[in-house]
């Protein structure tokens, strides 16, 4: 019984224990010499679990069904092994130049990501809660991880503070459904609401969803987002951009369908709103910015105005639609993130966006990179960010929201302003003193790497599209 | 218009609710619980009966939260062990194993602490 529970949990607890063994090793060996090797071997241990976890099949679930391994949780956990394995891999320059190489840190990522992998499996609300903390604390402490800037520590006592209110939030809900269901497990929660939701549930649902939007910064819960994307180290705000966004989507769709899919039509109009008030939110915010990263923070609360418009659907093409868009979204702003880790002048870093005046002359091909990302950023065709922004509005008019997929397009032709004005900058803009060279092997790589996916993955999204399909079919039945 | 209809849209009531209370509390919290009328005696220190030595924004040494952070943590642990132990005989050797991987985990996480020097006062 213990063992069968506990395969289900080994990759899980591979990574912890890797994670702390490789914490007491370096603090008693060598320290921080040891951080380029743990930042690759981490990174290796996480492409090796995306490996094992990709190739797993069936049904189970673990710990009495507090703890669940299906299709969807094993879409979600690959893409967030992909994204936490690639932020190490792309990083490890800028954090090197920034002195920033301390063996926690590495580690840090590897910890956050089992939170995670904890929260995309969750079964149950106490689990739900131990992957939400581990994730948040493990981002707190990153987001402070520039321990003698003020912005930094600015940013994680923030972070900290707003955190541990969203999670406050979340768990007063999570009370009240236990209060009013009676159970903790999403199984008996989803019998509870066979014949509608009572007025306790209700409030459970609401405070729930509120602090799910804190997690993935969906508007009007969105409010730490751009100070601590810009006060963060920028592989940090690389991270916090996609993987806990990836984990903290599938996590929302998790607790809607497995756990109140009987009253759809309940939860709709919320995450309707999120939506609404999120692509616009996002779309005026960014016009205002010219700092590079202050800008990536309204792109993202604007995107994940876009993934909740497949979750409003709340159909299984809504919830298929929603996991597309997030693989297309975490990929160019892995691309978007490796360029701005590269942005440096007199060997300072800089984001502010008007000091890419020209920027195409230095280097053509990084530049027409970023104009592909960027373009696909703004779901420009033929770019795959379009086939992102036509698979949410699809799903949405199918599932009878055609006003929503109207807000949705309108939202998305203001946000392209922002967009399209730093392609402006690059191509078109007035002669300054130049950028260092100082862009990493492993972050050229990235630019131009997701760049190429987002021309070349027109032809069939490598494979997202089934995957995700499936994934969406294991949780809407 | 029934009732039952308006029942309908009573979850984005409540959420927009919700999101309004929040905004305001956040913006307004600052302007309701901020001195806005200061004078001397009103923003100096309370003392009994003598004026203030100094200012009242003493600065702690951050090693006394540490201190309190590591209190809390072993409180916690014994909060957990003690149900653990009188529940002993019931649990069986899951209980007990779950309960030894805790406290090795906890063990990870205090000997790190103690590497890095933040037991040391100086």
């Amino acid at each position: 019984m213990f063992a069968a529970d506990f395969r289900i949990i080994l990759p899980e607890a591979i990574l912890a224990i890797w994670a702390m063994g490789a914490l007491i090793a370096a603090a008693w060996t060598v320290k921080d010499a040891a951080t380029r090797a743990l930042t690759w071997a981490t990174a290796a241990l996480m492409l090796a679990l995306a490996l094992w976890i990709g190739t797993g099949t069936g049904v189970d679930s673990a710990f009495d069904g507090s703890f669940v391994d299906d299709r969807f949780a094993r879409f979600a956990k690959v893409a967030i092994l992909l994204i936490s394995a690639s932020i190490l891999l792309m990083g490890e320059g800028y954090m090197t130049r920034r002195a920033l190489m301390r063996f926690e840190y590495p580690l840090l990522i590897a910890l956050a990501t089992v939170g995670m992998l904890v929260m995309v499996s969750s079964g149950d609300l106490i689990v739900l809660y131990m992957g939400v903390e581990l994730q948040s604390l493990s981002l707190y402490v990153l987001a402070a991880l520039r321990r003698d800037s003020p912005r930094s520590t600015e940013a994680g006592l923030k972070y900290f503070v707003l955190g541990a209110f969203g999670s406050g939030l979340l768990l007063y809900g999570a009370s009240l459904a236990y209060g009013f269901a009676g159970t903790t497990l999403f199984s008996g929660i989803i019998e509870a609401t066979a014949d509608g939701v009572s007025l306790g549930l209700l409030f459970a649902l609401v405070f729930m969803m509120a602090g799910f939007a804190y997690k993935v910064s969906a508007a009007p819960f969105h409010m730490w987002t751009p100070d601590v994307y810009e006060g963060a180290p920028t592989t940090v705000t690389a991270f916090f951009a996609t993987a806990p966004k990836m984990a903290g989507m599938a996590l929302f769709a998790r607790v809607m369908f497995d756990a109140f899919g009987n009253v759809t039509g309940d939860w709709q109009q919320i995450v309707a709103f999120l939506s609404v008030f999120s692509m616009f939110l996002g779309a005026f915010g960014g016009i205002g910015q010219m700092d590079f990263k202050r800008l990536m923070a309204y792109s993202t609360i604007g995107h994940m105005g876009f993934a909740l418009m497949g979750l409003t659907a709340g159909t299984g093409l809504g919830v298929q639609a929603m996991l597309v868009y997030m693989a297309i979204y975490v990929t160019m702003d892995l691309g978007a993130f490796a360029f701005i880790m590269s942005m440096e002048r007199d060997g300072r870093p800089v984001t502010d966006i008007r000091s890419l005046n020209l920027y195409s002359r230095e280097r053509p091909l990084v530049a027409l990179a970023m104009l592909v990302l960027l373009f696909s950023l703004a779901g420009v065709p033929p770019t795959v960010g379009f086939f992102g922004k036509y698979y949410v509005l699809h799903a949405a008019y199918d599932g009878g929201f055609g006003w929503l997929a109207v807000l949705g397009v309108i939202a998305s032709v203001i946000s392209a302003f922002y967009y399209l004005r730093i392609v402006y900058f690059m191509y078109f803009g007035r002669e300054t003193q130049p950028l260092d060279r100082v862009m990493s092997p492993a972050a050229w790589v990235f630019v131009v790497g997701c760049a190429a996916i987002m021309v070349f993955g027109v032809v069939n999204l490598f494979g997202v599209e089934p995957a995700a399909a499936g994934a969406a079919a294991a949780l809407v039945n | 218009m029934d009732a039952g209809f308006l029942r309908e849209y009573l979850p984005i009531l409540l959420f927009l609710g919700l999101a309004v209370v929040i905004g305001l509390v956040l913006v307004l919290a600052s302007v309701i619980v901020a001195v806005r009328n200061p004078d001397p005696e009103k923003v100096s220190a309370y003392e009994c009966g003598f004026n203030a030595f100094d200012d009242a924004r003493m600065k702690f040494d951050v090693r006394f939260y540490l201190v309190s952070i590591l209190f809390i943590i072993f409180d916690l642990e014994v909060a957990f062990l003690f149900p653990w132990a009188v529940a002993f005989g019931d649990i069986g050797m899951i209980g007990f194993w779950s309960m030894i991987a805790f406290l090795v985990i906890l063990t990870v996480g205090f000997a790190y602490e103690w590497r890095k020097g933040a037991l040391e006062w100086q």
